[in-house]
């Protein structure tokens, strides 16, 4: 190549690489992207409309959030009791006109009745010295779960299906008990309360409602009229209705249905309600899982003459199931909060313990309602938070790897 | 008939088929049977029947006035029972589509916000959705009517929101209501003619737009249509209707202070909880809903409008969101039925629906347990069976629009 | 194998069912055992289980309330306490079960409950029309109504446009309707399901009057943020005489809960207490002697030993005791609660 080239306007070496503008980097451009860029555009009257109403936007944002930041924080924190050494109870939280120590006009979280509730709130007035029987269930299920979460976990599989159907035998033994003989005497259920009777509800009503519900989907895409029709049916009526419906009349009409004389206790009454209920939502995410596979996998199935329940057993179901398991956790998460409607028909789970709590005429004070219920509040916010970004994080994977 | 035969008859698909629905409709009508039997013997116990004759009892309880009671003129000891269901019926109804508009609107506000460039917008918009939508709704719900009360004066004081027309107290929101003087019918009329020849000239102009590229000025024609039809109905009758004025009662017995009812629309603080909460929790989810409902048009699409030169604005309007309602439309339409489902909680915070006065207090007056549920599901499943319909059809225009 | 699918349906089915059933088997045997036996009595069934079973409210002070550790109180608990001891001589042989003003008659007649023991109304509706049986009563209320003093109102006939909040009862909206109506006074009615949120919604001012139970307004009234600038008004605008329910046909049964009551009302007026039940047995006194089962077989006679008012008055004490253990706490007075013999109406019938 020659070098001599010489002609003025042909360039000899690439033009050098100019910065970016000074408003597209640093703290700067990061301040423009993020922050005016919907409320620097003044190239016309509308923009300029526009982008005013924006930065008001904008402020009014950050005031009221700052404003709500600052009530809760003032209310938890700072005008908060912490303590009750002298067992003074409501008196440490009240205020003088009423009896109290507080200086009149305060408002703040009387932590020390949460504390003294604590063990109510957890396991309602399940025995003391029974308790040990709770945790140990609550440990298995947690060391459960956490095994579930690694993906590389040795006996994933297997951890899974018994934490499906050993589990709640356990379980079962465990909280309810089988006798003085072998040192679990029975528990009776109207003693059990607090996050325990949420979680019995919320699992009970997921894993109960796992079998059901796969029965229902299939049944709803049969090719049979009579099934189709019944499961249809059966789907879009629990669906329809409110659950606070279905726990009134589970609670009030479903003594009439049974023989004389049989009864069943509450908290199985809500067990009832609450699986038929998310029977019918579960079998509506599987049937999603269902459709959702591609139906080359039905006909090879069929193309390798596997009959219907093998071909679902073996072909569709596994890979079905995987499929929806997000939306089994966002069922879950869904079923977890509407547990609180258990309190309005009288049984104590969270909600209805701190109900109870807050009828405590020992701790009475104005600040006694919302104190417990920002508690409960944080704990529902604080589980669900984590399930739906656990969720979230499956169904990025699965994303993934169907890709 | 050997054991053979039996094995051949079960394996002749067709038998099978007829075999296994016959046995399952066989099932489903013994068990509806048993239920049926159980409960008529139980009822005999109790020394009630059933029937319906109590729907034409005079309810001799007060429900506290809202569109229901306006509307069915509810008076003490002269409406019926059946009067009452109508009533909890408009007021579910009420609630419900008042929070449906509401929710949509935020939750496609908080759904473009949270895929916003400006930092305030987006991180505000995370924090609703992930704050409203990992707290049960009770808890909400309690939140925001206690809320509601401890902000505001009680009912001899008052808040003007716009002096003179718009105020709030305890007892409620107060609106001025349209009083119609003679005229009003040739005004209506007048402005019905003035819609339709604006809709004509919008079709007209529309027409143009496809034939030569360039419409009609659009908006200037409407604005010029209704200023002559004011100008109209201004000269001929005057202005046929004014705006109540609603009094504040500041002297006389202390309980008949405050706004006279007969003045104003009031809308009691038990709604305006009951709508929030209800608009605010499901508004999380619409906007979750509408975020992954734009993700899910391709970028190109953005792309190909920005070239055409269109607005960020018309962008959105124009070409992101008329696609992105194909995928945000199903779900939309599961969260119309939960927040119509969820009113029923309102029955914790004494707002006057269905599952309130009809399955609370009337069902406490006159015990017909089983009649009463009946209706009351009758109700939520017309509502969801209707939603549904109104959604299958939407979906079904917005899919033929596809190519 | 092709009936494997079958079969794994059947298994599937059986499965969630055996989960439930699994779920109520405690209970199931229970009830078999209680399902035999309701043809003969309540007394034999509620023997064969070991214990009573008891309805009771889901929290009222004063009345049936259990603390954290599940143990219940109140004046309506004592009393299943005192049948349970009349039974077995042991008052803790019993249970209690919570429940609502809607379920309470259901639980009753179905038989999941042997004793209705929750503040519940005697009307003549109910006795009558339900299949139920008051034993009698052990506490006479009556529907009150509390004012904000600062209203500056002295009788509930100048409650002319007021505001009022109150919680769905059976009868709570229909007597505080008919009394407006009867005086000609208008009024508005905000209805709340749980007495919790009627006292937060009336604390911050939604409303000018709280009408409830008498007994219930002096519990919730500990609640407000200045108890002391709110009073209850003298009117009593029903009459609500509260007590135990038990199932119609079973006379024994019915006798035992209406001699329970009796036997603790009689020990106040004849001054037998806990303390001095044992050296009461020595007392010279006839109708002591007959309520102590020294002298005659009343007991045997209910079917019980005859020792069984002493059982009674040893483990929760007589009506006084029970009375000052747990309304007077919260502010009541005996007042109409009172023995006839000391101003009030209580009058039980002689053991004799």
């Amino acid at each position: 190549m020659k070098t001599d080239h010489s002609t003025a306007y042909v360039r000899q070496e690439d033009a050098p690489l100019l910065p970016p503008p000074r408003n597209e980097t640093g703290i700067i451009g990061w301040f423009n992207q993020n922050i005016l860029s919907l409320i620097n555009d003044f190239s016309g009257i509308g923009a300029a409309i526009r982008s005013v109403l924006m930065a008001v936007g904008t402020l009014a944002i950050l005031y009221y959030s700052a404003h709500i930041l600052w009530a809760l924080i003032d209310f938890a924190i700072i005008e908060a009791v912490w303590s009750d050494p002298d067992e003074l109870k409501r008196v440490v939280c009240t205020t003088e006109i009423a009896g109290g120590i507080q200086h009149n006009g305060w408002h703040g979280a009387c932590w020390p009745l949460a504390t003294a509730k604590m063990k109510f709130l957890i396991y309602g007035a399940y025995p003391a010295e029974e308790l040990w029987r709770v945790n140990i269930t609550g440990l298995v299920l947690i060391i459960g779960l956490v095994c579930l979460m690694f993906d590389r976990m040795p006996y994933r599989m297997h951890i899974g299906i018994s934490m499906l159907t050993i589990f709640p035998v356990f379980a079962y033994i465990m909280l309810v008990g089988l006798g003085d003989w072998i040192g679990l005497p029975y528990v009776d259920t109207r003693d059990w309360g607090g996050v325990l009777v949420t979680l019995v509800v919320a699992l009970t009503g997921i894993i109960a409602s796992l079998p059901l519900g796969v029965v229902l989907a299939l049944g709803r895409q049969s090719n049979m009229p009579a099934v189709r029709y019944l499961c249809t049916g059966f789907i879009e009526f629990w669906r329809g209705i409110p659950l606070i419906t279905v726990l009134f009349m589970a609670s009030v009409a479903l003594p009439l249905f049974l023989p004389t004389g049989v009864t069943i206790d509450n908290l199985l009454r809500a067990l009832i309600g609450v699986t038929l209920f998310a029977s019918a939502y579960m079998a509506e995410v599987i049937r999603g899982g269902l459709q959702a596979i591609d139906k080359g996998q039905y006909e090879a199935a069929d193309a390798l003459g596997l009959g219907y329940w093998k071909s679902m057993r073996l072909i569709i179901l596994p890979q079905a199931l995987t499929y929806v398991i997000p939306g089994i956790v966002n069922t879950f998460i869904g079923l977890f909060k509407d547990t609180t409607l258990v309190a309005i028909i009288g049984l104590f789970d969270l909600l209805g313990a701190a109900q109870a709590a807050i009828n405590d005429a020992g701790w009475s004070s104005p600040v006694q309602a919302i104190t417990l219920y920002l508690l409960v509040a944080t704990f529902y916010f604080i589980c669900c938070f984590v399930m739906s970004r656990y969720s979230m994080r499956l169904e990025r994977k699965l994303d993934r790897s169907n890709r | 008939m050997n054991s053979s035969d039996l094995s051949r008859l079960w394996n002749d698909a067709r038998i099978r088929r007829i075999a296994i629905q016959v046995i399952l409709v066989a099932l489903v009508v013994f068990c509806f049977w048993w239920l049926i039997s159980n409960t008529s013997q139980n009822l005999d116990k109790l020394n009630k029947s059933i029937g319906f004759d109590f729907l034409s009892q005079n309810a001799g309880f007060q429900i506290a006035p809202t569109l229901g009671t306006w509307l069915f003129s509810y008076e003490v000891g002269q409406s019926t029972y059946w009067d009452v269901y109508l009533i909890g019926i408009i007021n579910t109804l009420l609630v419900a589509v008042l929070g449906i508009i509401a929710a949509t609107v935020i939750g496609f506000l908080v759904g473009i916000m949270r895929l916003s460039n400006n930092i305030i917008f987006r991180s505000f918009a995370t924090v609703y959705i992930e704050l409203l939508r990992n707290i049960p709704l009770l808890l909400q719900l309690f939140f925001w009517y206690f809320t509601v009360l401890r902000s505001l004066p009680d009912k001899r004081g008052k808040v003007d929101l716009i002096p003179g027309a718009v105020s709030v107290n305890l007892e409620g929101l107060f609106l001025p209501f349209p009083i119609w003087h003679s005229g009003a019918g040739f005004a209506g009329i007048i402005l019905l003619i003035a819609a339709i020849s604006a809709l004509y000239m919008r079709a007209k102009s529309r027409s143009k737009q496809l034939m030569t590229g360039h419409p009609l000025a659009i908006w200037r024609i409407t604005a010029g249509i209704f200023a002559a039809a004011c100008l109209m109905i201004v000269v001929s009758v005057g202005i046929p209707m004014e705006w109540s004025q609603p009094t504040f009662i500041e002297t006389g017995p202390i309980l008949k202070q405050g706004f006279d009812k007969a003045t104003a629309i009031m809308i009691i603080p038990e709604m305006l909880a009951v709508w929030f909460a209800l608009t605010l929790y499901t508004a999380a989810f619409i906007a979750e809903n509408v975020r992954s409902g734009i993700l899910a048009v391709s970028k190109g699409q953005t792309e190909a409008a920005n070239a055409l030169g269109l607005s960020t604005g018309q962008t959105l309007r124009l070409i992101v969101i008329p696609q992105a309602m194909r995928v945000i439309v199903p779900p939309l339409t599961s969260q119309y039925l939960n927040l119509t489902k969820n009113s029923s909680l309102a029955v914790a915070i004494a707002y006057p629906e269905l599952v309130s006065i009809f399955a609370g207090t009337a069902m406490n007056q006159v015990g017909k347990e089983i009649e009463m549920f009946f209706m009351m599901m009758v109700v939520y499943l017309t509502f969801s069976l209707l939603t549904s319909a109104f959604m299958n059809w939407f979906n079904h225009r917005s899919k033929l629009v596809e190519r | 194998m092709k009936n494997l699918p079958l079969i794994v349906i059947v298994l599937v089915i059986g499965g969630g069912l055996g989960y439930f059933l699994g779920g109520g088997n405690e209970q199931a045997v229970e009830q078999e055992a209680a399902m035999e036996t309701s043809s003969e009595s309540t007394l034999e069934a509620v023997k064969a289980k070991g214990y009573v079973q008891c309805g009771v409210s889901q929290g009222l002070p004063g009345f049936s309330n259990a603390d954290d550790n599940g143990n219940w109180t109140g004046i309506d608990v004592d009393l299943c306490r005192g049948v349970a001891a009349a039974v077995f001589g042991d008052a803790d042989k019993v249970r209690f079960t919570p429940l609502s003003a809607k379920q309470r008659f259901t639980a009753l007649s179905s038989g999941e409950i042997d004793i209705l023991s929750r503040n519940t109304t005697w009307t003549m509706t109910r006795d009558t029309q339900l299949g139920l049986n008051f034993a009698g009563v052990n506490y006479y209320d009556g529907q009150g109504m509390m004012v904000p003093s600062s209203l500056g109102v002295t009788s509930a006939t100048e409650l002319d446009g007021a505001n009022i909040c109150t919680n769905t009862g059976t009868t709570t909206e229909l007597n505080i309707t008919d009394y407006f109506r009867a005086n000609n006074m208008s009024f508005e009615l905000v209805a709340f399901e749980k007495a919790d949120e009627v006292v937060a919604a009336y604390d911050a001012g939604r409303c000018d009057v709280y009408t409830t139970d008498r007994s219930g307004l002096a519990a919730q009234r500990t609640k407000l943020t200045n108890p002391d600038a709110h009073f209850v008004l003298p009117e009593i605008i029903s009459k609500e005489p509260l007590g135990p329910v038990v199932r119609q046909g079973d006379d024994q049964w019915f006798n035992i809960v209406r001699w329970s009551l009796n036997a603790m009302i009689n020990a106040e007026e004849l001054g037998v207490t806990q303390s001095n039940v044992g050296s009461m047995m020595g007392s010279d006194n006839p109708s002591i002697k007959r309520l102590l089962g020294e002298e005659g077989n009343f007991g045997e006679e209910l079917g019980l030993s005859n020792d069984w008012a002493a059982n009674l008055i040893k483990a929760v004490g007589n009506y006084g005791e029970s009375y000052d253990a747990h309304v007077t706490p919260l502010g009541l007075a005996r007042g109409v609660n009172a023995l006839w013999s000391d101003g009030g109406i209580l009058y039980a019938a002689p053991i004799r």
